[in-house]
Parts: C-alpha cells; sequence; structure tokens
C-alpha cells in the first residue's frame, strides 16, 4: 500500500470539549512528536491513529490514509496493517530464539531475502541498545532496552510498515539520539509520543495536547533545530556519565565540562 | 435455530468472548440461550443468567471426558434452547484433551486461544483447532505486534482457511467480527447430529480402573517409553 498522507480530525476530549486543532496532516517522510503532560490524551491519540479510528472510539476522532477510510480488511489483517506500534509495556512472552522468531516473522511478512531481513534487524537492533543482544538467545531473556530495540528494527526493517508510532521511547534505555537518526534513513512517517525535548525539537512539527485534546501544532525552526544540537551535546554528556557509572567508575564534581571537546571527564585525564 | 461450540483451554478467554458476543446479538436482536460443559466446577451460567436474563444452564462432566459429554447431550441441549425460544445456543466447553474435536457437524466451531500461551500453542490442540470453522486470538494487548503476527501465522498454519479474529475481550476490542460471523451461520438442522472428526482409538485397562504402572500390566492399547503404541491382549 502506498500511502502518501494520513490526516486525523479532530473529535473530543475527556469531559466532552472539542479539539482544539481540527485537522493534522502529516506527509510521508514527516517526523512528528506528541507532546504534554501525563494524562493529557497522548496515548489515546496514538492508540486512534493505530486503530485507524473512525468516529469508533471514544475521542470520536478519525483517520484518514490517502484522504480515504482505511478498508477494513488492511487493519483487520496485522501483516497487511500499515502501522507498526510500540508501545511502553513491551515484554516477549515468546519461547523462541531470537533467530528463529525474526526468521519466521520475515516468512509471515513475505520478505525477499529472509536471512538477510533478519541480519538487517539485528544490526539495527544492536547499534541501540548498550550491550548487544545475541541472535541465539530466547526472547524472553533479552533486556528491557534489547527488547525494545528489537521491536523498533522489527518493525522498520521486517515489518517495513509505512507508519510507525513509538510510545516513549525514551524510556527504554536505548540511544534515542542514534534511534532518530537511523530511524531517519528510512522514509517512513514516525510518531512519537515523547517527553524527551531531543526528539520534539528533532521532530518536523509537534502536536500538544492538553485535558485529553489537541491544542495546538508547532513547527520546528531554524533556531529549534539548532537548540536540539545543544540538546544533543548535552545528551552526550548524560551518556558518558552513564557509561562511566556502568563501568565502576567514580564521579566527580564539574563532569559538565565532559561536553565534547573538553580535555578531562569524570577525572580522567 | 443456530448453535456455537466454543471450545479452548482454561483461562484462554472463551466465556468472556461469549460474553462480549452475546451483548452483540441480543442487541441485534437475537436470544441466546448458553449452556457450560465443564468438569467439576463452573459458575459461568449465572453470570450470563443474571448479566443478560437469558436462559443459562451447566452441566458437569464429572467421570465422562467433557468433549464426549458435550456430544451426549448435544440433541438435549438443542432441544432444551428450542424449548426456551432462542434462537441461537452458546455452548462452551472446557475441551480437554486435545484428541477428540469438542465440535458437532452443524453447529459453529469457534476455537478461543490466548496470545500469551506461547508460539507453539496452535501446533498442541489439535482437532480444537483444526476442526474449527474460526479461530478467536484474545489478550492480543498483553503482546507486541510482531508476536502477535506470529502467532496468528501459527493458526492459520494448524488451520488454513479459517477467519482468524484477534481481540481484546475484556474491552470488546475485535468481538464485532466474531458476532457478525455467527449471525452468518446457517440454522442448524433436525435433531441428529454428527461429532466432527473421529474419536481415538485409547480404550485400555486405565480407562476400566486398573491403577498398576507399567504397560506390562495393561491390556488393550498400550505403549512403552521408546516404542510406538500396540495391542495388548488375547
Amino acid at each position: 500500500m502506498d500511502i502518501e498522507r494520513l490526516k486525523i480530525t479532530g473529535g473530543i476530549g475527556k469531559s466532552g470539549q472539542a479539539d482544539g486543532v481540527f485537522e493534522v496532516e502529516i506527509k510521508m517522510g514527516d517526523v512528528v512528536s506528541i507532546v504534554g503532560p501525563t494524562g493529557s490524551g497522548k496515548t489515546t491519540l496514538i492508540d486512534d491513529i493505530a486503530l485507524f479510528a473512525f468516529d469508533n472510539t471514544p475521542s470520536r476522532r478519525k483517520i484518514f490514509i490517502n484522504g480515504e477510510r482505511l478498508p477494513p480488511e488492511a487493519s483487520g489483517d496485522p501483516a497487511r496493517n500499515p502501522v507498526a506500534f510500540i508501545t511502553q509495556h513491551t515484554n516477549f512472552l515468546s519461547d523462541l530464539p531470537v533467530f528463529e522468531f525474526l526468521k519466521i516473522h520475515a516468512s509471515v511478512r513475505s520478505s525477499a531475502d529472509v536471512l538477510s531481513a533478519v541480519e538487517e534487524t539485528v544490526n539495527f537492533a544492536n547499534q541501540l541498545t548498550g550491550e548487544p543482544l545475541d541472535p541465539h538467545n530466547g526472547m524472553t531473556e533479552l533486556s528491557g532496552g534489547q527488547t525494545r530495540a528489537l521491536l523498533i528494527a522489527d518493525a522498520v526493517v521486517i515489518g517495513n510498515s509505512p507508519i510507525i508510532l513509538l510510545d516513549e521511547i525514551e524510556n527504554a534505555g536505548i540511544d534515542r539520539g542514534r534511534a532518530l537518526e537511523l530511524l531517519k534513513n528510512y522514509k517512513k512517517i514516525f510518531v512519537f509520543v515523547t517527553h524527551d525535548p531531543g526528539i520534539a525539537l528533532m521532530s518536523d512539527f509537534r502536536i500538544v495536547m492538553k485535558n485529553g485534546t489537541m491544542t495546538k501544532l508547532v513547527h520546528s525552526d531554524r533556531a529549534e533545530r539548532a537548540a536540539a544540537e545543544e540538546i544533543r551535546r548535552l545528551d552526550e554528556v548524560v551518556l558518558r556519565l552513564r557509561r562511566l557509572i556502568r563501568d565502576g567508575e567514580k564521579v566527580e564534581a564539574g563532569f559538565l565540562n565532559c561536553l565534547p571537546g573538553a580535555r578531562r571527564c569524570g577525572g580522567r585525564p | 435455530m443456530k448453535a456455537v461450540i466454543c471450545a479452548g483451554p482454561s483461562t484462554a478467554g472463551k466465556t468472556t468472548v461469549l460474553r462480549q458476543a452475546a451483548r452483540r446479538l441480543i442487541k441485534a436482536g437475537m436470544k441466546p440461550a448458553y449452556l457450560k460443559i465443564d468438569v467439576q466446577y463452573a459458575s459461568e451460567d449465572a453470570i450470563f443468567a443474571s448479566e443478560f436474563g437469558i436462559p443459562a444452564k451447566k452441566v458437569f462432566s464429572g467421570e465422562l471426558c467433557p468433549d464426549h459429554c458435550n456430544v451426549m447431550v448435544f440433541s438435549d441441549a438443542v432441544a432444551w434452547a428450542q424449548e426456551c425460544g432462542a434462537s441461537v445456543l452458546m455452548l462452551e466447553t472446557a475441551g480437554l484433551c486435545l484428541r477428540c474435536s469438542p465440535y458437532v457437524e452443524g453447529a459453529l466451531g469457534i476455537a478461543v486461544l490466548e496470545a500469551t500461551a506461547g508460539m507453539n500453542l496452535p501446533m498442541k490442540i489439535g482437532p480444537m483447532l483444526t476442526l474449527a470453522d474460526a479461530a478467536v486470538i484474545t489478550k492480543i494487548d498483553l503482546i507486541s505486534q510482531a508476536e502477535r503476527e506470529v502467532f496468528r501465522a501459527g493458526v492459520m498454519k494448524a488451520a488454513p482457511g479459517i477467519p482468524v479474529f484477534e481481540s481484546n475481550a475484556l474491552y470488546g476490542i475485535g468481538i464485532d467480527a466474531v458476532a457478525a460471523r455467527i449471525t452468518a451461520a446457517p440454522d442448524i438442522q433436525g435433531i441428529d447430529f454428527k461429532m466432527r472428526g473421529s474419536p481415538p482409538v485409547g480404550t485400555c485397562t486405565v480407562c476400566v480402573g486398573r491403577k498398576e504402572t507399567g504397560w506390562q500390566k495393561h491390556f488393550g492399547v498400550v505403549r512403552p517409553l521408546d516404542n510406538g503404541i500396540f495391542y495388548r491382549g488375547e
């Protein structure tokens, strides 16, 4: 299915008030963030997209693909569903080794070359995780971060879904700067539910939620991109700090000097 | 009158699927009657009676295998539901031994499988799935989309060509299609029904009360650890 654009038309929030933004149009290749405090309706909005709501969810919103309602056979058969949704609670329950599972999934999704799709998926996942996962391990043996990394990689490479929804990947302990960079190599629609300023500012635009409604669309401009770059440097500091702690090192005051280019970092010459 | 036989492993969500389906069928003007067959304990009949005010009944198979019990009572159950003025009989069965089919010719057979039960479940449950007319996968909200797709592929491989409905039955998501499938089922004909598939040839002396272990102490259909099944007897 060739998807050119996805449109959300507004519905109502928790207490029945109308969405302030009546229409959101997302074009193929766009990266969009949904932002707002906890309980503001971010997950409900992403659920609406995942379900291709059409006046049949509590929000009464409608989702159009290329200007039309998605035919029910496309949403009924998950292998033909154009959306991959990576939710917050993702534990694998499958008792299969990673390699076997991915092989089956790639065949179900009729990948042309199953083995290379599996390899690409594992490589993609391992660029996001701190500790690389071994494809011979059982799915249930993976850590939370590895699981989430594998799900993202699977959705992008094997699922090859044109629309990818990600609910709070920043909580997964994966390298989100790297994730965003890698994801942008694939031409897809990415919708992030996020509390992460970096992800929000790197997006093309963000949907601001309040009290269950879409209240505002904010497009990122050049100044925000520059700010995003600064945040990325800040992230690097935090990542480096995390690495130090993970390696069992001591941290000293003044670690902020760890900005890229600094000579000394965390007490190390 | 239509008849639906719903089978599936314990805790798969059979009752929840049928409750959600019943709600939709009643809304569409149908009159369900509900019969639960279980081995030694069941309270679901009370749930259906109080929630929907429909005729509801339970049977304990006790000494009988639940699948066989289903076959034994089915004609009586049809007569009971007809007397109650029902337009659809919903029969829920534990279906435990995985060798017999719990389904009956002419009645709609629905297998219920929980998505959390492991990727090999579709291959493990035999005629309960392979002889069904439709499969409902429950608890899809508890697993990732990738696993859903692989699980569904397993179901479709075990029972090619039957519709597979994915549901989060607790919230009624995906049940509309199940109710539509029930509505589309033909009415049952007459009062004579046949069990689907063939029961296994399995009579041995354990069936008739001999408690010693070891195949050498038994007669009928027996098997040692390392060889196949054979018949031992005079």
